[in-house]
């Protein structure tokens, strides 16, 4: 079955100073053990006063009214500057960097600042995205669907990007070759099944995902749903229990451990 | 007082300790002395306990430090009957009544399925002010055992001919996707639906083509293919026989419904309505003769109490209520009954019964190592026959809607391997020739409310009965338009009318008029 996901646990940021970077989010994840301390002092106060009860579930609410916040489409720049300008803008205001076409990349600085040149690059279109660790979900697909000549997409250890968003990367089959999954903690087999749109695709990473439940089985069937694409992923043997002991008895197919 | 409690420590001393607090333990109820404290029984981490009742009247009831095994069952159940005492507990003095519904309830939904629970949901979430409402769901099979939303394959689309049904069927996508903020229960892990976005393809013949170019409605992200790009995006299928198919790119798929039953109880449960395992068997009702405008006498009838028969018991609980909502599923035309729907000369509005029946549909699972890879959507055939993928494993799970002839008895749940020989396979190895050779793992049987007067929905009120509401009547596909329903009837319940998706051609007065809403695209 799928691995288990961390629960919506308001404490991590609260806690832990909130998910800025690859470091903060892999406290968010991982770390069990830390959140069960400040959890349950939470918790236990919230069953028994409304008023922290209250004050938790607005928390809650704010954190997921902050992912809205970053995702939101800015219009005005696509009026202004067109698609490819307002697709690159919101990118780099994420957090990740972008590369227009016979340039070089543009990535914001350590406190998130970048230059504002590209904006003269409205006819210019966009390559390549690396998004990885922004905070972008379904909703903020919507600027980066409008580049339709991206050739390269990095969606690493995005932690909002699901399988709904990966089925709605269909619009971009056209130029997509090269497309990096790894680390996402929300992809599973069944947003990669809508990948065999992407007939473009040449370099395909899954590696590294920990809600595919047979990462080895799933490899497989990728490469045979894409067959002129290499993907990276597991090792096929992993999640197979081999050994002298122990048969598959069904020999029909390869049976997942 | 030290060498008192270190005698009792030592030896397990008599029932004479003084009062007091004791380490490990806690008080029952609310601390004198410090207001505010919403105090609740902690287990002790040790075995002894101290506790103390808050009564002056009764005679103090201490127990010193207990560290005997054979004590604690009893322990547990002094302190169970003293917790129900107190206020706050549910201490009936004459006998238990927990297992009964209230007896009074502002709305009582008949049947605790997808459709009941989603209006039981939005009926909470819409209301206002907070907590007005007591919404009462009444199921009698607790394990879901025979109910349709369980047994169902689970898929969701938009390929529609009526465009309601797209609009109902595009908001429940939108709240599949976001279900972990509309059921957010604090505390509890997130939901996983286990959504596959495979989309569906629909292949039709030479007769069915043009109908399928009309059907493809604003806001359903469908793409037509011909048979060349179909073959050249699914070479496992053949071609042959059909003219056109339909591909949903987006929002269209399957998931698991149990899950999202589960999700809604959860949810629903939380925020405060009432459940009762028990069997509605009466609605006493009182009528009114009234004159239309244009002088016609007319019988309004009021549905005033539900009689609410326990399972497994002939005790019955008659339960006050203002508004009835059958979201019975399958046995919704029964209920219908039971409120005098369909009493009266045919032809006449008093005479129209619910036209919603049982009808059992078979699913089956098969294994088959060379069928189609990953990116199987779920495919149907212009015969009827339908496959979807199951897992990563080479399992598929598909049947095939019975013809008027065909339909099988809807007595049992049981299943007619027969079917699959005779009906269900010869169609899918003429479609997928790679299913030629496969092997029937498992197979089940469920039932469709289906209505036999257009096959789709029926939602709000009754001209007649007034204060009852359908959400029922969906023929197969209830479940991926449930909580777009769900909120449509909460809509009218609390407001009167239909707010965001008018519906007002499923309402019941259709099936006097005439006017049928065909849905072309049953499976």
């Amino acid at each position: 079955m799928a691995a288990p996901k961390a629960s919506l646990h308001l404490v991590a940021p609260v806690w832990n100073g909130g998910t800025r970077g690859i470091g903060g989010l892999s406290r968010v994840v991982a770390p069990e053990g830390n959140q069960k301390k400040g959890r349950s002092l939470l918790q236990f106060l919230a069953d028994r006063f409304y008023d922290v009860e209250a004050l938790r579930d607005h928390l809650l609410r704010k954190q997921v009214s902050k992912v809205h916040q970053k995702n939101r489409p800015f219009n005005h720049i696509n009026q202004r500057y067109g698609p490819y300008v307002a697709g690159a803008y919101f990118i780099l205001k994420q957090g990740g960097a972008v590369r227009f076409q016979g340039r070089e990349w543009i990535r914001p600085n350590q406190r998130g600042h970048f230059s504002l040149d590209f904006l003269k690059l409205q006819a210019v279109p966009v390559e390549a995205v690396d998004a990885s660790g922004c905070a972008i979900n379904y909703q903020g697909l919507d600027s980066l669907l409008a580049l339709k000549e991206l050739q390269s997409l990095w969606l690493q250890r995005c932690p909002h990007v699901d399988d709904w968003c990966l089925s709605r990367l269909h619009p971009l089959a056209s130029s997509l070759q090269e497309l990096s999954l790894a680390g996402c903690p929300r992809v599973s087999e069944r947003g990669l099944a809508c990948l065999h749109h992407l007939w473009n695709l040449r370099r395909l990473d899954i590696s590294d995902l920990p809600a595919v439940s047979s990462p080895g089985l799933t490899r497989i069937l990728v490469e045979e749903m894409l067959p002129s694409c290499e993907v990276l992923g597991a090792d096929w043997a992993q999640g197979l229990k081999l050994g002298p002991e122990e048969q598959p008895r069904d020999t029909a197919g390869p049976t997942p451990a | 007082m030290l060498r008192r409690t270190l005698l009792l420590g030592l030896c397990r001393g008599p029932l004479g300790r003084g009062l007091g607090t004791h380490r490990g333990g806690s008080i029952l109820g609310k601390v004198e002395g410090r207001g505010g404290y919403r105090g609740s029984w902690m287990a002790p981490s040790s075995s002894s306990v101290t506790f103390r009742t808050q009564d002056p009247a009764h005679d103090v009831k201490t127990v010193g430090r207990l560290g005997g095994g054979d004590r604690d069952g009893k322990m547990s159940e002094i302190k169970k009957k003293i917790q129900s005492i107190l206020p706050g507990g549910d201490w009936n003095p004459l006998y238990d009544t927990s297992y009964l519904p209230p007896e009074g309830s502002d709305v009582v939904i008949v049947g605790g399925g997808v459709l009941g629970l989603s209006v039981a949901y939005w009926l909470k979430k819409l209301e206002k002010p907070r907590g007005a409402i007591r919404v009462l769901v009444v199921e009698r099979d607790h394990t879901y055992s025979r109910a349709s939303t369980v047994l169902s394959v689970g898929g969701i689309r938009q390929q529609f001919s009526v465009p309601e049904n797209v609009q109902l069927s595009l908001f429940s996508v939108d709240f599949l996707r976001n279900i972990n903020e509309y059921l957010a229960v604090a505390d509890d892990p997130p939901l996983d639906i286990q959504f596959n976005p495979s989309g569906y393809l629909l292949l039709a013949s030479e007769k069915g083509a043009a109908i399928m170019e009309n059907n493809v409605k604003e806001g359903a992200k469908v793409c037509l293919m011909s048979p060349e790009q179909l073959r050249n995006k699914f070479p496992w299928i053949n071609t042959e026989g059909v003219a056109l198919a339909s591909y949903g790119m987006e929002h269209e798929g399957w998931f698991d419904p149990w899950c999202l039953l589960q999700g809604l109880r959860r949810k629903v449960q939380s925020m405060g309505v009432l459940f009762c395992r028990g069997e509605v068997t009466r609605f006493v009702s009182s009528s009114n003769l009234m004159k239309t405008a244009s002088g016609e006498e007319v019988n309004l009838k009021r549905i005033h109490e539900v009689h609410v028969k326990i399972d497994q018991s002939l005790e019955y609980q008659p339960v006050e209520c203002a508004i009835v909502v059958n979201a019975a599923g399958a046995w919704s035309g029964q209920v219908a009954e039971l409120a005098g729907i369909g009493n009266g000369p045919p032809g006449t509005l008093q005479g129209t019964k619910l036209p919603v029946e049982l009808r059992k549909r078979y699913v089956y699972l098969w294994h088959c190592p060379q069928g189609p890879g990953l990116e199987t959507p779920f495919v149907i055939d212009p015969s009827g026959t339908y496959f979807r993928r199951e897992g990563l494993g080479h399992n598929y799970l598909g049947g095939c809607s019975p013809t008027e002839e065909e339909e099988p008895d809807p007595g049992n749940l049981e299943v007619d391997h027969d079917f699959f020989q005779d009906r269900v396979w010869p169609p899918l190895a003429q479609r997928v020739p790679a299913f030629e050779t496969l092997k029937v793992r498992s197979a089940w049987a469920g039932y469709y409310d289906y209505n036999t007067f257009d096959q789709n929905g029926v939602v709000g009120p009754h001209p007649l009965v007034i204060n009852m509401y359908f959400a029922t009547g969906f023929s197969g596909h209830g479940l991926q338009q449930a909580p777009a329903v769900g909120r449509a009837v909460a809509e009218m319940v609390l407001e009167g009318h239909f707010q965001t998706i008018n519906l007002s051609s499923f309402l019941f007065s259709r099936f006097y008029s005439g006017e049928k809403v065909q849905e072309h695209n049953i499976i």
